[in-house]
């Protein structure tokens, strides 16, 4: 006759008496925190942002190059926008960090799923970071200035 | 419990367009006619149902993500989370009527 127990997956454990390694700290208090931190600030940013771009002026049909040239000309839209960036990829990558804990039973599924999930919120993060302060309203390839752009008179 | 499987459910559809919204941006360092081209097919009235949808699913986490944080830090949120739930469903249903009679008059609209 023999039981399996399960081991305890509380970190609420003497340390003497933990078998895995070493503690992960108090990250996931720090986590559950920055969720609702986070939340209520991309609250106002994703609000505003979609009432600017959205429900002002024109709406959805004044969105071209010559808009975000516009916006991203004063530095105050450009840390909203990378505000609203970092915060909402962090959130969402820990959203989903949550949500593959929860379901993906295998230890391996569940290190591969977050491994793709950690890999994309890197390159989105630094693409958009890169995107928001290399932005040229005049952009010229070979010499040539493309068509659209916002370039002064010569 | 339903809005719980609401929340998880609207988190990441919202994360998904996050990560496609953040690489059309970037199109901005391509070219400014790639750019307008992209941005070009969220402006079909199809398109206008998907944004409306999308918004629905930004406004009720967002709404519910406060109730949340309201059941959590505040001293009688959880006696009055249920109360709250309701709060949050009838905010999102004036706030959607609005926003959706404003974007999708601009789509079908005629411009």
């Amino acid at each position: 006759m023999t039981a399996t127990i399960q081991s305890p997956r509380s970190g609420k454990i003497q340390p003497k008496y933990r078998r895995s390694g070493a503690s992960k700290g108090n990250f996931e208090m720090i986590a559950w925190l920055f969720m609702r931190l986070s939340g209520v600030v991309l609250v106002v940013l994703i609000f505003g942002h979609l009432t600017v771009n959205l429900l002002v002026g024109e709406g959805i049909h004044a969105i071209d190059f010559g808009f975000v040239a516009g916006k991203w000309a004063d530095p105050f839209w450009q840390f909203w926008d990378l505000a609203m960036l970092w915060l909402a990829m962090l959130h969402g990558t820990n959203g989903v960090r949550t949500i593959i804990n929860d379901y993906a039973e295998k230890d391996a599924t569940r290190l591969w799923l977050k491994i793709v999930l950690y890999a994309a919120t890197t390159v989105i993060i630094i693409l958009g970071t890169l995107v928001i302060f290399t932005f040229d309203p005049c952009p010229v390839a070979n010499g040539v200035q493309l068509p659209g752009g916002f370039c002064p008179a010569p | 419990m339903w809005s719980w499987v609401g929340h998880r459910i609207t988190g990441v559809v919202i994360f998904f367009f996050l990560l496609v919204h953040v690489l059309d941006t970037s199109l901005v360092r391509v070219s400014p006619e790639a750019y307008t081209a992209v941005i070009g097919a969220y402006k079909n009235p199809l398109m206008a149902l998907g944004e409306t949808g999308l918004v629905a699913a930004i406004v009720f986490h967002a709404f519910n993500g406060l109730r949340i944080i309201a059941v959590d830090f505040w001293k009688k949120g959880a006696k009055y989370q249920r109360q709250m739930l309701w709060t949050v469903l009838g905010l999102w249903v004036v706030v959607m009527a609005g926003f959706a009679i404003r974007h999708l008059s601009l789509a079908f609209g005629g411009h």
